[in-house]
């Protein structure tokens, strides 16, 4: 049987060039990100911004988006969104927090109970009054920051410096981008998105520092090869483990975007851009070559790698 | 690399095997589990988002918890005092702190001392630190007490043990399966119903304090004159509970109390067949309660819950028994209920809800349905590309996470673990990160035989190279599983458990299962190149 080969054996593509022309794209798309993020703003699920959701069903088609619509403004309730999913006569309500503490909160699902009346099916209700909300917010801009920070910190005692740097730097751009790409396409931002971008993380990571394994262990072993054709070495020769890797990893994605269900369907198609689309690219294109910006040479870390090894020989040395 | 003992082998295959079949319990029918001995029984539970129920996070609130405890500091100086026959005026809550002013500066010193009994140290007698709840400060002829920020803090721990209790109690008299119902935090309570799809008769016997009191009512002026100037002394204006509200003028002194009720039934009134509330009380109750009704023949005392005046009979002769009825045009669901509060007890201080999170059974089914799907079709894409790609070490390879997804249902079910939505989202994950250390494997033993190193040499030495970078990447991945499990809640939990388990399962397989398997290959086969 004939195997399938994605990747040729030994590619010799000149990943370091690319530098010139992938580090101001991803300036670019770091802008547009940002810009996106300030202007559109996310679209903060009740998770984090307060409120009541309600996802109804009216059995045999018997949903009437307009009637559902003046029965709910009838309420004034303030600012209410009613998206039809679906094509089984399911709405999604969203009702913005109310003034007046907890309890208001509590009041509108009452208040939409009695107004939509009986003959339809409740599948999903959730209520997160301003306290929750607020914590739940801060909670997730600490996890992701305590997340890079424990990573960075994890880097440093394995590699030299230089790589935990790098590897932040690329592991920031990817979530800046994720960001920016939510923002665009408002997907909802909740507590499951927060999940999703510290999985993003958790990837991308993973993929730089199988790239970075090897940049350290050809350092070591090469240590009069120019740096340029020494990143390129390594990018190349686990070119076809990345390429494999993210194939496998994008199928699994692709079967929890496609069947995975509405639940879990703005964390899937988020990963799917973060893992899919920014991280393999970021650890080729972006964490590979800034090792190139942050000092790394082939001299400077081989020489440091022989005083360790002399140091750790002295020590065992002595008695 | 490719070295293992017959016993070592061994080892592997039962302790996977064992672990996979931790597993079973959860697959089998709730008889045959209760069947079980009792150390098999863990299994895996559903989250509510799968099969349905109610989430509520109940908060008790600490300015709640002081305004309690100042009223409460409030009536114990009212006693205080005039048990020591001390003479004082305006002794009120202003802000944070309950004042007196005694009346005869003689008296003041002997005031300041028996006041000062009030004060507890925090944490019971018994406590070492010596740290008392409240602070009271004499200015002359001035008293002032005031709550501590810790001895709040305490009482407000202490509300939160008690309101469980409470809660627990009102919640088993709904007769729901299995309610969950736990601490959150320093001054939060979690309640889970499995299968509840209409929470708000919850929220309702949740929301309500329950404390019930019998006064007297004030005759001496009614309550429109008492609204317009001021209520006499030691009265307040309270409102029915019917609509419109009607305003009562009631003593504030309480002549029994809810604590005093032994028990409390749903029942209907003989002559009106309206559903009333049949109590009984205990005998110091029943004693308070006859003597204040012999002494009292002729006027009206109010019932008052949660300082609403439920009805206020006229007492027509003195109530010697020690039981009574409530009535106050309750619908049969209404009366039961108050029946549920008032034999549960009130709560220590009112709760609020602040998030409530229903999933109805409908969605919960369609939730299982498309999970399943998705890691089905996740698997058998993954598993085809794999064979595709290594023919016949992909097939060792979908082995290994089939394994791997073996292992991590059995961790999760020996651990009594919940499995959400986003859970089974992170055992699809580890799928592809399981995947991607086989691959690593493979792609490694590839260059090495491509380097020119013999078949066996090429594969020992790509397990061993691409073994160190399993781990460190892994280690990585893990650190971020870690923080979502630590600063996640529910949803998010849920997939740092099932994602943190398949990095660990992940790195245990790639060690021990993937490198057996391909040992044995070796020594059955004894290649001359690598098949990949």
């Amino acid at each position: 049987m004939r195997l399938l080969r994605i990747v040729p054996d030994d590619t010799n593509f000149d990943f370091m060039r690319f530098r010139r022309i992938s580090f101001p794209i991803s300036a670019l798309m770091s802008i547009v990100a940002l810009v996106a993020f300030l202007t559109l703003g996310l679209n903060f699920g009740i998770d984090f911004k307060g409120g009541t959701l309600l996802e109804v069903r009216y059995p045999n088609n018997t949903l009437n988006i307009a009637d559902v619509r003046s029965k709910l403004e009838s309420l004034e309730l303030g600012e209410v969104q009613i998206q039809e999913i679906g094509t089984d006569g399911e709405v999604l309500i969203r009702v913005a927090q109310q003034p007046g503490g907890e309890s208001a909160q509590q009041a509108v699902v009452g208040k939409v109970r009695a107004a939509l009346g009986d003959g339809v099916e409740y599948r999903r209700v959730e209520v997160v009054g301003p306290r929750v909300s607020q914590e739940l917010l801060s909670y997730g801009i600490v996890g992701l920051m305590l997340a890079v920070f424990a990573i960075l910190i994890y880097l440093w005692f394995r590699f030299e410096w230089q790589f935990a740097l790098g590897a932040s730097i690329a592991n920031f751009h990817d979530i800046v981008l994720t960001i920016g790409f939510m923002a665009i396409f408002q997907i909802d931002f909740d507590l499951t998105s927060v999940a999703a971008l510290l999985t993003i993380l958790g990837y991308s990571l993973n993929d730089t520092i199988v790239i970075y394994d090897r940049i350290r262990e050809m350092l070591r072993r090469y240590k009069k090869m120019p740096t340029d054709e020494l990143l390129n070495a390594s990018i190349n020769s686990t070119l076809s483990r990345s390429v494999i890797t993210h194939v496998t990893v994008t199928l699994a994605l692709l079967a929890l975007v496609l069947f995975g269900g509405r639940a879990i369907h703005s964390f899937s198609v988020t990963m799917m851009f973060g893992v899919v689309l920014v991280g393999t690219y970021t650890s080729i294109f972006i964490a590979s070559p800034l090792l190139i910006y942050l000092g790394v040479t082939t001299r400077t870390l081989a020489e440091k790698a022989e005083t360790k090894e002399t140091n750790a020989k002295a020590e065992r040395v002595t008695p | 690399m490719l070295h293992f003992s017959k016993w070592k082998a061994l080892a592997i295959v039962a302790f996977s095997a064992i672990i996979c079949l931790m597993v079973v319990p959860s697959l089998l029918s709730q008889t045959a589990y209760e069947r079980l001995p009792s150390f098999l029984q863990r299994k895996i539970v559903l989250g509510l988002d799968l099969q349905g129920g109610s989430y509520i996070v109940l908060q008790v609130d600490a300015a709640e918890v002081r305004k309690v405890r100042l009223e409460q500091l409030r009536d114990d100086a009212r006693r205080v005092l005039r048990d020591a026959k001390v003479g004082y005026t305006g002794l009120n809550i202003q802000g944070d702190q309950v004042q007196v002013r005694i009346r005869d500066g003689q008296d003041a010193d002997a005031a300041y001392t028996q006041l000062r009994t009030l004060a507890q140290p925090i944490g019971g007698a018994m406590s070492a630190t010596g740290q008392l709840d409240t602070d009271v400060t004499r200015n002359g002829n001035l008293i002032t007490l005031s709550p501590t920020a810790t001895g709040v803090q305490a009482r407000t721990i202490q509300a939160v043990s008690q309101s469980i209790e409470i809660i627990r109690k009102r919640i088993d008299q709904l007769g729901t399966t299995e309610p969950s119902i736990q601490r959150q935090g320093a001054d939060r309570i979690q309640v889970q119903v499995p299968g509840l799809q209409d929470p708000s008769r919850l929220k309702a016997l949740l929301g309500q304090t329950a404390k019930l009191t019998f006064r007297l009512v004030d005759t001496t002026m009614s309550a429109q004159q008492a609204l317009q100037g001021r209520p006499p002394a030691g009265t307040e204006v309270l409102y029915s509970q019917s609509e419109p509200p009607v305003p009562y003028l009631i003593e504030q002194r309480v002549l029994v109390a809810g604590e005093d009720l032994t028990d409390a039934q749903p029942s209907f009134d003989p002559t009106t067949r309206e559903p009333v509330v049949t109590f009984r009380f205990n005998t110091n109750g029943a004693r308070r309660f006859a003597e204040a009704t012999q002494a009292n023949v002729g006027r009206p005392f109010a019932i008052v819950l949660d300082n609403k005046v439920i009805s206020a009979p006229v007492i027509r002769e003195p109530i010697l028994g020690g039981s009574g009825q409530i009535s106050g045009s309750f619908t049969v669901q209404e009366a039961n209920d108050l029946a549920i509060l008032l034999r549960a007890g009130a709560l220590p201080v009112p709760l609020q809800v602040v998030e409530e999170r229903t999933v109805g059974p409908g969605l919960g089914a369609d939730s299982i349905r498309a999970g399943l799907v998705a890691s089905i079709v996740g698997a058998a894409a993954v598993a085809l590309f794999m064979i595709a790609t290594y023919g016949l070490f992909g097939i060792i390879a979908v082995l290994a996470v089939a394994v791997n997804v073996g292992l991590i249902f059995g961790v999760l079910a020996m651990l009594g673990a919940t499995l959400t939505l986003p859970g089974i989202a992170g055992v699809v994950l580890t799928v592809g990160i399981a995947v991607d250390s086989n691959v690593l494997i493979y792609e490694r033993i590839r260059e090495e035989a491509r380097a020119g190193r013999s078949a066996i040499s090429a594969i020992d030495a790509g397990f061993s190279r691409a073994l160190a970078t399993i781990l460190d990447s892994n280690i990585t991945t893990f650190i971020a599983a870690a923080v979502l499990f630590y600063i996640g809640s529910g949803p998010v939990r849920g997939f740092a458990i099932t994602f943190g388990i398949g990095i660990i399962t992940t790195v245990f397989t790639a060690f021990t299962l993937t490198r057996l398997m391909v040992a044995m290959w070796v020594r059955w086969r004894r290649p001359q190149h690598v098949p990949i």
